[in-house]
């Protein structure tokens, strides 16, 4: 993990010299004098050797001061410790939502295997894998906020409960292609796990249904399941780029892009590292996790 | 004596196209084929010009006149979703036929060779993994501007992955098998025994991936020009129609739902097809 997030620091490292042109002309724009330009190439730290500034970046990710913002004109660590909670309850929202949603239709379908309830599972969530997530959010703003009124069709509120009621739909759209994935990932496990010989040898044991069902068939399938669940949380965070902006919510996923356009290169670099050091940490829990459930993986 | 020509009945009969008898796969080939011709022959089938605008009919929903309704600008959106069509299957097709080529390849030279090579990619994917796949492709726009060529370039950087990985997978159960040493023992060449016969046993895995990346890269792309970053207005692409349609999006919902509906559908169509082919190219191989 280590050596990863090293080189993962180079990478960011190199956004802003590997654009072409200079990065001080495209924050300023074409009308900037040249002196403007000369004197932000040299605010930026640009004109010092690249080892000398990428030491000086490596100095900035331990003190945590990352800079200021050229748009917000804060402190790029503020605007991310602002952020960032709203993305972190947007991905767990949408976590939850899919393991409710797809653990017990994934268990049904893989029971019923082939069986009518197993053939609409199945296709249903091949459509809901194929929709783009931003179409569906729009579609859902329509009906639920804009024809119905139950909910708010975007941005932010200040206190707790309105700011719950805000992520509603975005985590709904969010967690669509995740708990088709999940849904059909369960499915799948549940039917190989059923025909092994150790669930004929647990029920033959006299274990009720029920306990079969939950240590010996469902442990076993969540292992898989945990497994895409860590993928499917790295792709949401990434997904809260396009969700974010489409329901106008303050996370780091709308600041990425915001970022992105405004030039704002200072924050470019340290959402995309924090982007980065989120999927090591949730695949490291993963690893924890796995230990928890196959007993014969050490750490 | 009477001697039987070619198969018999029954032979005949098992010998009907198997993919037939499965509706899904079915459905997604009629689905694929419609997108295909809608993108090879927009004009036969679009009733207005994508691009020119009418002042005077903006706004309008949908009617026997403009079907789909018409945009802020009075452009016809039927005509704009139907030549949009060319531009998303590009983005789909491209954005998979050239990871599949260069990443296939290198799965297969990593896999067989091994040593540095293999190190390398390994090295590489677990890198470029530990970034989301939308940051990955949006930061990589951001170095290199908007536009479509760039899209490109940032789905082909992060695409060949996979296929590098699939591929390089499938090569290591086989390498050691009985007959790729046959093929050894036999003097041949390495070329002819990584093209002639370890490609064709390690592809299906990397053909039926290539089915749902196609709808991954067409879903990626378009939210690229919905966020503004990807194809430019007033180029027709769906994603591109969509975000245009959102700031109207209170009163006029059409601009948003149709554009959104063509790609669902055609991502529903290519993923029965990789279903399909998965399940067909499952009971073939028993």
């Amino acid at each position: 993990m280590i050596p990863v997030l090293f080189v993962v620091t180079i990478l960011v490292f190199s956004i802003i010299r590997f654009i072409p042109g200079e990065p001080a002309r495209l924050i300023l724009g074409e009308k900037a004098t040249e002196q403007a330009v000369a004197a932000l190439t040299e605010k930026l730290g640009l004109n010092e050797p690249l080892l000398t500034q990428y030491f000086l970046f490596l100095k900035q990710i331990f003190t945590l001061d990352f800079g200021n913002s050229f748009t917000y004109q804060m402190p790029v660590s503020e605007l991310l410790a602002s952020r960032f909670p709203v993305t972190l309850a947007l991905t767990l929202m949408s976590t939850v939502i899919s393991l409710v949603i797809s653990l017990p239709l994934g268990y049904f379908a893989g029971v019923h295997k082939d069986k009518l309830g197993d053939q609409v599972v199945r296709t249903t969530s091949l459509v809901a894998i194929s929709m783009p997530s931003f179409w569906v959010g729009l579609l859902l703003m329509i009906v639920f906020a804009l024809k119905l009124k139950w909910l708010p069709a975007g941005g932010w509120a200040d206190t707790l409960p309105e700011q719950f009621r805000c992520l509603i739909l975005p985590a709904i759209t969010q967690s669509l292609m995740t708990s088709a994935l999940l849904l059909r990932n369960t499915r799948n496990s549940v039917v190989d796990i059923t025909r092994m010989d150790y669930v004929d040898f647990a029920r033959s044991k006299g274990i009720s249904a029920g306990e079969v069902r939950s240590r010996h068939v469902m442990r076993n399938a969540m292992i898989s399941t945990v497994t895409l669940l860590s993928m499917r949380m790295a792709a949401m965070l990434g997904g809260s780029v396009i969700i974010e902006t489409v329901f106008s919510i303050p996370g780091i996923g709308k600041l990425a892009s915001e970022a992105i356009f405004g030039r704002d290169y200072a924050v470019v670099q340290f959402v995309v590292l924090l982007f980065a050091v989120l999927v090591l940490v949730i695949n490291l829990i993963t690893d924890i996790l796995y230990s928890f459930l196959d007993p014969r993986v050490n750490l | 004596m009477k001697r039987y020509h070619g198969a018999s009945p029954l032979e005949r009969k098992r010998s009907m196209p198997a993919w037939l008898t499965k509706p899904s796969l079915v459905v997604g080939v009629v689905i694929v084929v419609a997108v295909i011709i809608l993108a090879l022959f927009p004009q036969l089938i679009a009733t207005y010009d994508p691009i020119a605008t009418n002042t005077l009919a903006s706004n309008q929903p949908p009617s026997a006149e403009h079907w789909f309704g018409t945009d802020f600008y009075g452009r016809n959106i039927f005509s704009r979703v139907i030549w949009g069509t060319r531009i998303d299957l590009l983005i789909g097709v491209l954005g998979v036929v050239i990871p599949f080529i260069i990443g296939g390849l290198i799965g297969l030279l990593a896999g067989y060779y091994g040593g540095v090579l293999d190190s390398l990619l390994m090295r590489i994917t677990d890198i470029m993994m530990a970034f989301p796949f939308t940051i990955l492709v949006i930061t990589i726009m951001a170095i290199l501007g908007q536009g479509l060529i760039n899209l490109f370039i940032a789905l082909w950087l992060v695409g060949w992955m996979s296929y590098a990985k699939l591929v390089r997978s499938e090569v290591l159960v086989l390498k050691d098998s009985e007959f790729i040493q046959a093929a050894r023992v036999a003097g041949f060449s390495d070329a002819r025994i990584l093209f002639r016969h370890l490609l064709p046993n390690v592809i299906s895995s990397a053909v039926v991936f290539a089915a749902s990346d196609v709808v991954m890269c067409m879903l990626t792309g378009a939210s690229m020009s919905f966020l503004g970053l990807g194809v430019q207005p007033p180029t027709p692409e769906w994603g591109s129609i969509l975000n245009e349609g959102r700031t109207f999006i209170t009163f006029a919902w059409w601009e948003t739902f149709f554009p959104g509906l063509f790609l669902a559908v055609s991502g529903v169509g290519f993923s029965l097809l990789g279903d399909g082919l998965t399940d067909f190219l499952r009971t073939k191989g028993r």
